[in-house]
């Protein structure tokens, strides 16, 4: 196997791999935070609209993490610099 | 119609004209449509404003939008909401304007462009410090960096770095990876499916402007009302010495 194809397959399954382990902590920590804000709002309904904030921009704050490993995977697949260097270097 | 290709990561990629040195790419050329909508709607509604009973259909829209931006940012700061509403009202207009715009065939959104959206983050960047000054004063706006002691210096600045590229890369990574999924499922379940998924990509799209806004506003609040804290500290300690000097006055003859 030549240098090009084994970075092609290292790049595939780091970008499954990163998206995959990835998504998993985010996801959990989203249900949980989900779950406290329904139970904050059907215990306060009155403080809806603040908890209802507090809950978008946390929810975003946890969602950037797997955002993060999204555009590391797509960077792997789409840009990788490795690729260009082999591909420059083989000629 | 196709103009970014699914191999391809960012719209910068595609350049549409080149003369010398400047080149006009899809995310510029995209970006001078938004913002031209956005001019003429807003000159449509505020052609012949006026303060009467009767307002015209757009000047009513238009109310509608600003009255929502102002109650949002006036229950984040408490009071003088008009002083953000400008910044945090465009750049909430902007986003959401090439997001929502998204469903027009052709269209690429200029906020599936990293350049795009980092620009928008520097924005924000820039105005936290203009606003805490300009609130503050340099010298209480240094003093927050150095809080509870100067071994936080260094944290302080990395937070303001970091939360910057975290505004960047998560719009950018919303949209984009939208995009491409809509691209991924045109190519396996063609008809009906990708029409849901870019149903949910307008709601995405609509909170992430409304994400962008409240974080950037978020963020100016904090450098704003730092100051302001200490004043309610230093109340909040004379009411309790009131109370307790109350007390003693009250019950100390029955000890």
């Amino acid at each position: 196997m030549d240098n090009l194809s084994i970075i092609a397959m290292a790049s595939i399954f780091a970008a499954g791999l990163t998206i995959a382990i990835g998504s998993v902590g985010p996801a959990l920590g989203m249900g949980r935070a989900i779950q406290q804000a329904l139970a904050a709002i059907a215990q306060q309904p009155d403080e809806r609209n603040s908890l209802t904030r507090t809950l978008f921009v946390g929810l975003a704050m946890i969602e950037s993490i797997a955002i993060y490993c999204f555009v590391i995977s797509m960077i792997v697949i789409f840009a990788n610099p490795f690729w260009g260097h082999f591909i420059k270097a083989g000629g | 119609m196709e103009i970014v290709g699914i191999n391809q990561i960012s719209p910068d990629q595609v350049i549409i004209w080149s003369y010398g040195f400047i080149t006009l790419n899809v995310t510029i050329l995209y970006t001078w449509l938004v913002m031209a909508i956005l001019v003429f709607v807003s000159w449509l509604a505020t052609r012949n404003i006026s303060s009467e009973m009767n307002v015209s259909r757009w000047q009513h829209f238009l109310e509608v939008v600003i009255s929502i931006i102002r109650g949002e940012i006036s229950e984040m700061t408490k009071k003088d909401a008009d002083k953000y509403v400008p910044l945090i009202g465009t750049l909430f207009l902007f986003i959401c304007t090439c997001n929502v715009l998204v469903i027009v065939p052709g269209f690429v959104a200029p906020t599936s462009s990293i350049t795009t959206t980092a620009s928008l983050a520097l924005c924000v960047f820039i105005a936290v410090p203009y606003y805490g000054i300009s609130r503050n004063g340099l010298f209480h706006y240094l003093k927050e960096y150095f809080q509870p002691n100067f071994i936080f210096f260094p944290f302080h600045v990395m937070g303001e770095i970091s939360r910057t590229l975290a505004l960047t890369v998560r719009l950018f990574g919303n949209i984009m990876s939208h995009e491409k999924v809509i691209g991924i499922l045109l190519a396996v379940t063609p008809l009906l499916f990708p029409v849901v998924m870019q149903a949910l990509g307008l709601l995405i799209g609509v909170i992430q402007a409304y994400i962008f806004a409240i974080l950037s506003m978020v963020y100016i609040a904090s450098a704003v009302s730092a100051e302001e804290e200490h004043h309610v500290h230093v109340e909040v300690k004379q009411k309790i010495l009131q109370l307790n000097n109350f007390f003693k006055e009250e019950f100390l003859w029955i000890i």
